[in-house]
């Protein structure tokens, strides 16, 4: 009965400004169930939109899932309200926008993290091993006991990527170290749950770890907190997670959702959205390692060159980081 | 060795919570009313201690504030199945539904942080405690180890929670409350016939089944982890409750039985990726979905008929 309480006034806030905006161009942004505030990867997602709403001033409208069978709800009700375009965030929502999608050609759809192959939608996707290597490539350098931890949130192929790039590039930086993974779980709840995320990182830093890295959005909270109570160092994922814990934050493995977000929003704006798959990885600035004033500390100056050297050799082609979804195996 | 520390080290901090709620649920249903609302109220107080404790910066505030608002919510589950003789299981599952859904709103409304609260740190939080002399006995062997590396170094909420096992016990068992709270659950009838009140005795039983909810959902926010996460309970409710007809109603069975759900949860986490001896990898899948195949098995095949208490969600009727 909750639910549809709070359902029915997101449904009553949503019509109000609906009402309010002028029917030309009304962007609209979908989250996955983390939830927007996931200090993460929709966070980012939710930057970006925000960004664009500063900058011009244009009102966009949201909605945030709080289980799988609104999906096709909620992205119904905003094609029928003449929202357009409309960013999806999160690879969950492929299987109804493929089908969405195709029913409504006039309506132009992004999503980000899986690829559609429809006319009328553009699919961002990220090249998430090549920041994970270079996050890898820190934690190798920052580790005393060479053994660092992986901690996932849902087991699906996109987050074996995050680990096989991170697998790579701990152990092209030193040979026969070891990288504990661990999965949360096979559902999506398991992108929220911080006490299992803080458990599975107490037991890898109670078998060595002293570096661990996670991309398991809201479990990541705990992932972090875990690492900082037991004095080892965590990894962030998607947003820029130092501020999390200062000093205890390694660095984050940036992912531009924002810039996503924001580029198809005013694509749109523009009139010159384009469709397809845009693949964005280190050179085209789509990932990044985090360097802010609340790392500085933990980033020497050698571990910088190095990371900064490998990060060249990518963008050059000099290194290849394989990709786990392009064969679901990691060589490393 | 090592593996064996750690596994139950994690065993321990896992099945803290199960028991607390287990308990818990012990008192109410020993006197006759059933609670499945165990799960919302551990949430309840898991978010008002991580909110309180973030407010005032201090863990006590934050304690306080669990117990009260999990004592609220076990008097308003009181108040429909006692006094009002409503279907306990309907008001369970509504103090379920109340508490998933006020604590991600007013989460939001208080900190606009998407229904989570602000990270505890220092003094907002639980610290462990090493016991006396963990450092000097670290290496005598065997015994020390036991003592400085599983026993000492856990939340005070920890020793707590295993000091309320005999405590439970001795209270059901060998104090005139007890005893009455028992024939309560099973014949409220004659407890009436004695002249005691019926209504007051389970009003106290879920008053006892609050205050231990209280102590658990505070363990959740502000001792495992910094802070209150949406729906971070995580059914832990139901699996406490599982543990406690597991147990038939008694409190050190109840014990052995979280210990057992902390354990198979534990290996579940640790197992993962890790070859097995003679069989090899293990998917994890597998090895996520042991506790509960396991669950299924010990359930069917080997704890036998579980009996409640005869009154148990029965409302007390005095005259007809």
């Amino acid at each position: 009965m909750k639910r549809t309480l709070i359902s029915l006034f997101a449904l009553a806030a949503m019509a109000s400004t609906a009402m309010a905006q002028d029917a030309d161009f009304t962007p609209a942004i979908i989250y996955d169930l983390g939830g927007k505030f996931d200090k993460s990867f929709n966070e980012a997602a939710y930057t970006g939109a925000e960004q664009f709403k500063t900058e011009t001033g244009v009102e966009y409208r949201e909605f945030e899932i709080q289980n799988d069978a609104q999906r096709e709800q909620a992205l119904r009700r905003f094609i029928r309200d003449g929202n357009n375009p409309i960013v999806m965030a999160g690879f969950n929502w492929a299987a109804v926008l493929e089908s969405v999608a195709a029913e409504n050609p006039d309506t132009d759809f992004a999503i980000i993290d899986a690829v559609v192959d429809l006319p009328n939608v553009r699919s961002v996707v990220f090249k998430e091993q090549e920041g994970s290597y270079l996050v890898g490539v820190l934690a190798a350098l920052a580790s005393e006991s060479d053994t660092v931890g992986f901690v996932g949130g849902m087991d699906v192929p996109l987050i074996r990527r995050f680990a096989c790039g991170y697998v790579g590039g701990v152990k092209a930086t030193t040979e026969g170290a070891t990288v504990i993974e661990a999965m949360t779980g096979t559902t999506p709840e398991a992108w929220n749950d911080p006490v299992r995320g803080a458990e599975i990182t107490r037991s890898q830093i109670s078998q060595g770890a002293d570096v661990v890295y996670h991309a398991a959005g809201g479990t990541g909270v705990g992932v972090l907190q875990a690492a900082a109570d037991e004095g080892a160092l965590g990894i962030g994922v998607d947003s820029n997670q130092n501020a999390l814990h200062p000093g205890s934050v390694l660095t984050s493995m940036v992912k531009r959702v924002d810039v996503a977000v924001y580029d198809a929003f005013t694509d749109a704006m523009n009139g010159s959205f384009d469709y397809g798959v845009t693949s964005l990885g280190l050179a085209e600035d789509g990932v990044a390692y985090a360097l802010d004033e609340n790392n500085a500390d933990l980033i020497t100056d050698e571990m910088e060159a190095a990371v900064e050297e490998a990060k060249a050799a990518i963008i050059a082609g000099d290194i290849e980081v394989h990709d786990y979804m392009s064969d679901d195996s990691c060589p490393y | 060795m090592d593996i064996v520390v750690l596994t139950i080290e994690s065993t321990i901090r896992l099945s803290v919570p199960l028991l607390l709620a287990a308990l818990a649920g012990l008192f109410s249903e020993r006197s006759g009313i059933f609670d499945i609302g165990l799960e919302g109220k551990m949430l309840g107080a898991a978010f008002a201690g991580g909110a309180a404790a973030a407010v005032f910066s201090s863990a006590l505030m934050g304690l306080l504030a669990a117990l009260v608002v999990s004592v609220a919510l076990s008097l308003v589950h009181g108040y429909a199945s006692i006094t009002q003789r409503g279907n306990q299981i309907v008001s369970g599952v509504a103090i379920n539904f109340i508490a998933m859904g006020t604590t991600v709103i007013l989460g939001q409304a208080w900190f606009a942080q998407g229904g989570r609260t602000p990270a505890l740190t220092g003094d907002a939080r639980f610290t462990t405690i090493d016991l006396p002399f963990a450092e000097a006995l670290a290496d005598v062997p065997v015994l020390g180890t036991i003592y400085s590396d599983i026993l000492s170094g856990h939340f005070w909420l920890t020793y707590f929670a295993f000091a309320m096992v005999p405590f439970a016990w001795w209270v059901l068992y060998r104090t005139r409350f007890g005893l009455r709270l028992r024939a309560v659950g099973e014949n409220p009838g004659a407890v009436d016939t004695a002249g005691i009140s019926v209504t007051w005795l389970r009003y106290r039983a879920v008053i006892c089944c609050g205050i231990l909810c209280g102590f658990a959902g505070a363990y959740l926010s502000m001792a495992l982890t910094a802070g209150f996460v949406k729906n971070m309970t995580a059914g832990k409710g139901y699996i406490a409750l599982a543990a406690l007809i597991f147990a038939k109603w008694r409190p050190v069975p109840i014990m052995y039985a979280c210990l057992l759900f902390g354990f198979l949860d534990a290996m579940g986490i640790r197992m993962q990726g890790q070859p097995l001896p003679i069989i090899g990898p293990v998917p994890v899948q597998f090895i996520q979905a042991l506790p509960y195949i396991l669950t299924v098995i010990l359930l069917a095949g080997f704890i036998g008929k579980a009996e409640p208490p005869k009154a148990g969600g029965v409302p007390y009727v005095k005259e007809r």
